[in-house]
């Protein structure tokens, strides 16, 4: 994958020093993608890579009557990287746009440079609420944390789940996770008798688990890396919890639709709460899945991919719009309030915020065809960022 | 309760087999090799390829992760450490850490850096109810076979010719020449047998550690602190360390779980407060 990754990033440089050569410069509008495909964010940098190959693919590469480029550049997850890549980027290469960012601290980084270099950046992971005040020029097409917690919260309270305890990772996301979930429970008279937080680094939860068992909750509230969800649902299994009544209900990254299938039997039967799976029923998406698969050997999109997707498709409508202007303040003004029909269902970029308003899904894990898949049977619509709301 | 003692010792267990290779290498050896994990990330990766991809029986690649690491251990012996065995410590610690870093990018580059998922069979999962105790039947196993590991070990050590020649080797090596041991076969031997061991524990360790790209620095401190607490006069002082760290981790996260994942530091601490040199300090 990564091969294929650099030599793309490879391609577009060839491409631009192309164009420049031909004169064609003036007519281009160039996007610098700086994301991880190396690193502890890696993963994301694949599915980003993978959504934009399925993106040029399907889309073409012109915009608002202009030539759109994409240099692609390697953070390693880092942010000093990125914020030096996208420097390069800004003043050498003279992108208009900004665009990926796989962590929080690396969209944090940038956010100055977009600030006051004018150049829109458009966020296709990073989910802490907070980020977007950082920069007026930066735009969201993934989800925030408080945005899914939020919603897991109030549908768990309301369908009779009352009684958690909370196992969070040990971060930033975890803590925001863990505060707007008991916000949302408590709200609708639910109780969380104890908060675990679980440390990064170290992925056995046995002791975790015995006392979250030993609390006899009704459910479990689990928000870890996508990784550590697989041995966080096989101890649960082997600890013989399901047999004992007790429910988990998560957040998406612990099924991501990139190794659900991976989990097997223990993952079955687990309540999470996300933008997007896989399996959404719409034309729309079956034709991104279709598109994708076809374009990166078969690998399955899960919510990153489908953000980055959704991130370029902004870029193109927002283009069309001005007509190919990528000036910072005509740019983010087009693209505030614009409405697109994502494989993820309707989304809109919040006129106010600048960040995603998309629906929720409550999804059960399932096998679809001998394949596990996140299935969805609830629908909260048009859910904004609460954290933002509040204010 | 005495699940918790339980799953505490099945995790010390775990530290152990994991660790022991390190005990003899810098123990006995006095080399500081910090790529130890990337040994043992080998075994685990051998295992979960076995297993998922070519369905090999879960128990016949316990075998085969410790004989391919202990053979990339001995070609790696051969051609890089023994030049630095008579390096300073910190020529020795610079170099490990390089080859740790080429192991942590040549994995993710080859398999990708998602987490690995084992596929255990039917009848090592699921847990048991003795006397009213759950016991895990994988952490049963890893008792079993981790105890098994430590006697033989330290019967090997203290009673066979091999035991006392390398014993002899570690204690002066021009004198062991001088009486005939060929030094370094037993220290390629020792090396070798020392990556084997955690090639094994990282094959074992797969299925409750987790395995991915990151695995050798993860877990790196745990393998120094049991080191460090245990001592290096014996595989039971590392033994010891292993099960007092493990039954720390665990106790500590159950009943403190605000600061869990700091227990093992405050043990590390106190510990060599009050002896420096490790809880059992070889005779000088």
């Amino acid at each position: 994958m990564r091969l294929k990754a650099f030599a793309m990033g490879g391609i577009a440089a060839i491409a631009l020093i192309a164009a420049t050569g031909a004169g064609l410069a003036a007519d281009a509008v160039k996007v610098g993608v700086v994301i991880p495909l190396t690193g502890g964010f890696q993963s994301n940098g694949r599915q980003i890579s993978a959504a934009l190959k399925t993106f040029v693919a399907t889309h073409g590469e012109t915009a608002g009557g202009k030539q759109v480029e994409f240099i692609v550049k390697d953070d390693a997850s880092t942010p000093d990287n990125a914020l030096r890549l996208a420097q390069e980027l800004v003043t050498k290469d003279h992108v208009s746009v900004l665009a990926g960012f796989g962590n929080t601290p690396t969209a944090l980084s940038v956010a100055q440079l977009s600030k006051r270099a004018r150049v829109p950046q458009v966020v296709m992971v990073a989910a802490t609420s907070a980020i977007m005040d950082a920069s007026p020029y930066m735009l969201r097409t993934s989800w925030t944390i408080p945005q899914m917690a939020n919603i897991i919260g109030e549908w768990a309270a309301k369908n009779g789940t009352k009684k958690f305890v909370t196992i969070v990772s040990d971060y930033g996301p975890g803590a925001d996770a863990e505060v707007w979930f008991k916000k949302a429970l408590e709200a609708n008279g639910g109780t969380v008798t104890a908060q675990l937080k679980v440390p990064l680094a170290n992925p056995d939860f046995a002791p975790f688990l015995q006392r979250a068992a030993d609390e006899k909750p009704e459910a479990l509230f689990v928000f870890v890396p996508t990784g550590a969800g697989a041995a966080f649902m096989k101890q649960f299994v082997e600890r013989g919890l399901d047999k004992s009544g007790i429910k988990v209900i998560a957040a998406a990254d612990v099924t991501d639709d990139d190794l659900v299938n991976n989990m097997g039997d223990p993952a079955i039967g687990v309540i999470t709460g996300g933008p997007y799976s896989a399996s959404h029923d719409s034309p729309e998406n079956k034709a991104f899945v279709e598109a994708f698969k076809k374009e990166n050997d078969g690998m399955r999109p899960n919510m990153v991919a489908v953000a980055a997707y959704d991130a370029l498709d902004l870029i193109y409508k927002t283009l069309d719009k001005t007509g190919g202007d990528a000036t910072g303040d005509v740019f983010v003004e087009a693209a505030k309030g614009m409405k697109l029909d994502s494989p993820r269902g309707p989304i809109s970029i919040d006129p106010e915020t600048r960040d995603i308003v998309q629906n929720i899904y409550m999804r059960k894990v399932e096998r679809v065809n001998g394949e596990l898949y996140n299935t969805e049977f609830e629908t909260i619509e048009a859910v904004k960022d609460p954290a933002h709301a509040a204010k | 309760m005495l699940t918790l003692l339980f799953d505490g010792v099945a995790y010390g267990m775990l530290l152990f087999v994991l660790s022991c290779g390190l005990a003899v290498t810098l123990g006995l050896m006095n080399f500081i090799n910090l790529a130890h994990g990337a040994f043992a990330m080998a075994g685990g990766y051998v295992t979960v390829i076995l297993t998922n991809r070519f369905g090999v029986p879960f128990l016949a690649t316990l075998p085969i992760a410790f004989i391919a690491t202990a053979l990339v251990g001995a070609l790696l012996e051969r051609l890089l450490y023994k030049p630095m065995y008579d390096r300073s410590p910190l020529d020795q610690v610079l170099f490990s850490i390089g080859l740790v870093f080429m192991a942590v990018a040549g994995v993710d580059y080859l398999m990708g850096s998602q987490q690995q998922i084992l596929a255990l069979p039917e009848f090592l999962k699921g847990r048991v109810e003795i006397a009213g105790v759950g016991i895990g039947i994988y952490r049963a196993f890893l008792i079993v076979v981790c105890g098994i590991l430590a006697i033989v070990l330290q019967l090997i050590n203290s009673r066979t010719r091999f035991g006392s020649q390398l014993r002899a080797s570690v204690d002066n090596r021009r004198v062991a020449r001088g009486v005939g041991i060929r030094v370094n076969t037993v220290f390629a031997v020792t090396f070798a047998v020392g990556s084997g061991l955690a090639g094994l524990g990282g094959a074992l360790g797969a299925e409750i550690l987790g395995l991915d790209p990151t695995f050798p620095l993860k877990f790196m401190v745990y393998f120094l602190i049991v080191v460090s607490v245990g001592g290096t006069a014996s595989m039971y002082g590392a033994l010891a360390a292993s099960i007092l760290l493990g039954l720390a981790d665990v106790l500590g996260k159950y009943y403190v779980p605000s600061i869990g994942g700091f227990v093992i530091y405050i043990v590390l601490v106190a510990v060599l407060v009050l002896k420096p040199q490790g809880l059992f300090a070889r005779a000088n």
